[in-house]
């Protein structure tokens, strides 16, 4: 493609429209009148004058330099490319869901607000704690609820503690949130079986530490094995212990975090619960918890009342009894939004959430059933040490990190491909985008030296998996040749290499004035 | 079961074999047994396609949609009409389905819309820079004060009572974290920011003023003069927009703001109950290293191609980490292509029009009501009333399909009888006529 990109706003013509305003049908004051000049725009700004059809070209060329997951194999690892189902997005475009203005009353939402109340009795379910709140609009704003809901409980306890624990291998959100939340963070280093490094744990723990923030299986793609004793740990100390969802796609129907002492974990319903990532968002980000933090959770929470003539309404218990998914018969329940909950750590954002991830989220819920998130999480096991068990045998310029059984997903190290063809990571990965697949995510974790960290997920079929092994080894072949081939690698994609540190060092972050 | 994988019974047999374990049993083993979940997950099982549909569709009928009422509710989130082009472009696979653009060679569609959005922002903002989405209004509000503290390191947050309360309330959650104290400045008799109480509630540990244009009540705000008041010690002056009405008001950026961030939905985004929808952030040049968020920038590719990648990372979480100016990483791109869509489809003079249609309509709703004012200033889709007897006139309201507003007593005790009435280009003078008849009704029943 040489076709030189043109921005919407280079493709205005004075004149042209899309927009036709809706009849005028109000007496036409004087503008002055009604907005005085002083607080009135001078000029115009600056939007594309474009035509309707126009913008559909526009838009659909620039559509179609992108890689979706829609086309094509996306292994980027920690992010749990799987499938978008399609019906998700039907269910979510309905009127009822879609123009459903947030401030609705409460008796006229009263699906909406059985859909949360459902989906949070699900995700906890799914999480083993008992509690949950669909509130943070992503991972890293359930991380910062996490902390400030462990700063509030520690402080209902007349503590003041200054410290977070992390792994070296955790997720940059992870001691960002640290900071963002008021605490100090703390590393802790990878043992050699790539689990948290218990001697470091051991002394960095004290009664200043407020919270050991861990992702299991970690960004390594192994299982933490000493869970139950580091979380034994971290509670005799009177800490929290925090669970990054991230990777809860290898352990649905399998194993628990509420089961494995984890007191606050957060799910990506975009990672997870397939909400499409849209290039960057939307996501959701809700958390749970366990009974000592409920009363701090964000505020409003979705309550249910008992029905039912003459009862008189009653706050409905909770427990995590999927049997109430179904619905009482003759019992018709009312659902509300309560605001009034003294200890809260208050809102989070607006209104109730991202409630259109919710509905795909409920419907993928309602589509598998248990067993079927179950089998997700197997697949996607399966299909990780699978690709790790063909990659492992290809070559040994692509050394497995920590080479064990992995979950769903697992890291390689590009640093025999370095050593030994003189090709980077990036130069793989680059190489990979001529033969069609998305490349993993690379350089991440850390403590991996040119790291590639492969997911798979479950909604990828076998002979996917065989064709990736095939790319790889056609560029690690190639490789051996001629290293040029992937040292300027992309060749056929719509631009090729950029100049990242030009756009850094000058910043262009907006189209000219004309 | 799950529909959405493919592995048969021989393929899972081959790739057990290739990993060589008997079945998938021996791969768990590395998660300790006691921590194993032993029962199935007590969920409901799983259903057909057809049965979700009618289950989903079965929810969304109870709820009270704008389509299904004359719904005159705003407060943050507006009705207006989403035209078809957008659902046409969102429902593009290449643009609902990729993750961010960190692979900008194949990323190249979703990269130039962050950077045509970053400039329509802009241009509605008077602000030179933008990022590429917050999660939504509230927290980009929140973001805003953090920037605030890196840039000044102090600790006092001043917040107009005409900011949203949500965004209020974000801030209150959020300064527990930041180790900032929020302070509130009362609105005037006339439903505007105090500019007295304002200027006395700035010192020298402010580190941000917030201002909202217009305000919570729909009050055009004389922003020129509480800036200037809010940036008397030093602090960043922090104005939260509703970029829609931005297209007929003088631009926050010529106006002394240094930040303004704000709620888009209201910009080709639907309600869906709240969201998803999409925050933004703008600012003044010298803050660029300090914005959260993702950020795109133009580049050349190796052939001197003209290209788009996400520019001034050192500044982000997955680099910077505990140093970062924020945690946020994944925010509301397919949102933001909602909003440049939609600005398009406007387009220069069609956001005037649209603007000045909105002024006139809520300026005739406010006379023809006939309801005592609480903001009898300029207002342009948005104006609070009292209403002698609310309860009875909401009442009466509900029982001919009409939502006449949303009660400010829910936030505002000054305010218990305030009535916040919005406008959009959906509400016609039939629809206003059909408003002010039943408030008339609902006076006449009012005992002298």
């Amino acid at each position: 493609m040489t076709e030189v990109a043109l921005t919407i706003f280079e493709r205005s013509r004075e004149g042209r429209r899309a927009f036709v305003a809706p009849p005028a049908d109000v007496p036409e004051a004087p503008l002055d009148d009604l907005l005085p000049a002083s607080m009135r725009r001078e000029r115009p700004a600056e939007l594309p004058e474009v035509s309707e059809p126009e913008i559909v070209r526009h838009f659909n060329v620039l559509s179609r330099k992108n890689f979706d997951v829609d086309t094509g194999f996306y292994p980027l690892g920690s992010c749990t490319m799987k499938h978008n189902p399609k019906l998700h997005e039907r269910v979510a475009a309905l009127p009822g869901h879609a123009r459903l203005h947030p401030l609705q009353d409460d008796d006229y939402a009263q699906g909406a607000l059985e859909l949360m109340w459902y989906l949070e009795l699900a995700l906890a379910e799914i999480a083993g704690l008992p509690h949950v709140s669909l509130q943070p609009s992503a991972g890293s704003q359930g991380e910062l609820a996490g902390l400030l809901l462990t700063r509030a409980y520690l402080a209902d306890r007349g503590e003041e503690r200054r410290k977070v624990l992390a792994p070296d291998a955790a997720h940059g959100t992870n001691p960002a949130s640290v900071t963002m939340a008021g605490f100090e963070l703390v590393k802790l280093g990878t043992d050699a079986d790539g689990g948290v490094d218990m001697d470091d744990l051991r002394a960095a723990l004290d009664d200043d530490v407020a919270c050991l923030m861990l992702t299991n299986p970690n960004t390594l793609g192994i299982f933490e094995r000493n869970i139950e004793e580091i979380a034994g740990l971290v509670h005799d100390v009177g800490a929290t212990l925090y669970y990054d969802g991230a990777n809860l796609n290898a352990v649905m129907g399998i194993a628990r975090p509420g089961d494995m002492g984890f007191d606050i974990v957060h799910y990506n319903l975009h990672k997870t619960f397939t909400q499409p990532h849209g290039g960057g968002g939307p996501g959701a980000g809700p958390i749970a918890v366990s009974d000592r933090i409920e009363p701090f959770l964000p505020v409003p929470r979705v309550v249910r009342h008992a029905g039912g003539g003459g009862a008189g309404p009653g706050s409905d218990s909770r427990g995590a009894n999927g049997a109430e998914l179904t619905g009482e018969a003759g019992i018709e329940p009312r659902y509300a939004l309560e605001h009034d909950r003294p200890k809260s750590i208050g809102r989070l954002r607006g209104f109730q959430g991202n409630f259109g991830v919710f509905v795909r989220s409920y419907a993928y819920i309602r589509s598998l059933g248990g067993d079927g998130l179950k089998e997700a999480a197997e697949s996607a096991v399966l299909n990780a040490n699978y690709l790790r068990a063909r990659l492992a045998e290809l070559s040994d310029y692509l050394p497995i990190a920590f080479d064990r059984v992995c979950m769903h997903e697992f890291v390689l190290s590009g640093s025999g491909a370095k050593r030994e063809l003189g090709i980077t990571t990036k130069d793989i990965a680059k190489r990979m985008l001529d033969y069609e697949v998305h490349p993993p995510t690379v350089y991440f974790p850390l403590i991996v030296d040119e790291a590639l960290m492969i997911e798979p997920t479950e909604t990828e079929p076998k002979e996917r998996l065989d064709d990736f092994v095939e790319v790889v080894r056609s560029i690690l072949e190639e490789a051996e040749e001629d290293p040029e081939v992937a040292r300027t690698a992309p060749h056929t994609t719509p631009v090729r290499r950029l100049d990242e540190a030009a756009a850094a060092k000058r910043p262009v972050v907006r189209q000219p004035r004309g | 079961m799950s529909r959405y994988t493919s592995a048969t019974e021989a393929d899972r047999r081959a790739m057990l074999d290739a990993i060589g374990v008997g079945s998938l049993e021996e791969v768990f083993a590395e998660i300790p047994e006691r921590v194993r979940l032993k029962r199935p997950l007590d969920l409901p099982d799983g259903r057909s396609e057809q049965e979700v549909y009618e289950e989903l569709a079965a929810l969304a009928a109870r709820n009270r949609h704008c389509e299904a009422e004359l719904s005159f509710l705003g407060a943050g989130m507006y009705d207006h009409y989403v035209p078809a082009v957008v659902d046409s472009m969102l429902a593009r696979s290449e643009f609902l389905t990729p993750y961010t653009p960190y692979q900008p060679e194949v990323s190249q569609g979703t990269l130039q819309v962050m950077f045509e959005y970053q400039t329509a922002m802009s241009e509605l903002t008077g602000l030179p820079v933008s990022n590429a989405t917050l999660y939504e209004g509230p927290s980009a509000a929140a973001a805003a004060a953090y920037m605030a503290k890196l840039e000044t390191r102090r600790g006092g947050l001043v917040c107009s009572r005409g900011l949203h309360p949500h965004a209020r309330a974000a801030l209150r959650t959020h300064a527990a974290g930041y180790r900032m104290q929020v302070e509130e400045v009362p609105l005037s008799a006339a439903g505007a920011t105090d500019l007295d109480a304002l200027a006395g509630a700035v010192d020298d540990d402010t580190a941000a003023v917030f201002l909202q244009q217009p305000n919570f009540l729909g009050t055009v705000e004389d922003l020129g003069a509480l800036a200037e008041a809010g940036k008397r010690t030093g602090a960043l002056v922090v104005c939260a927009a509703d970029p829609l009405p931005l297209g007929v008001l003088k631009p926050p950026g010529e106006l002394g703001v240094d930040v303004c961030v704000g709620e888009g939905q209201s910009l080709g985004n639907r309600l869906d109950y709240g969201g998803p929808s999409f925050g933004f952030i703008c600012s003044a040049e010298r803050f660029i290293r300090k914005l959260p968020g993702r950020i795109a920038g133009e580049t050349r590719d190796v052939d001197g191609r003209r290209g788009f990648v996400l520019t001034l990372q050192t500044r982000e979480q997955h680099i910077r980490r505990e140093k970062a100016t924020s945690n946020i990483t994944t925010a509301q791109t397919l949102n933001a292509l909602a909003g440049i869509v939609y600005l398009s489809w406007l387009g220069k003079r069609g956001l005037v029009e649209l603007g000045e249609l909105l002024l006139r309509r809520t300026h005739y709703a406010r006379a023809t009501l006939g309801l005592e004012p609480i903001n009898p200033g300029p207002v342009v889709r948005e104006f609070a009333v009292r209403v002698p007897d609310l309860d009875a006139l909401v009442e009466r309201a509900r029982a001919e399909g009409i939502n006449p507003g949303y009660r400010l007593g829910r936030d505002y005790p000054e305010y218990e009888d305030g009535l916040l009435v919005a406008i959009t280009e959906r509400r016609s003078r039939t629809d206003i006529d059909r408003l002010a008849a039943v408030v008339a009704e609902s006076r006449a029943q009012v005992p002298a």
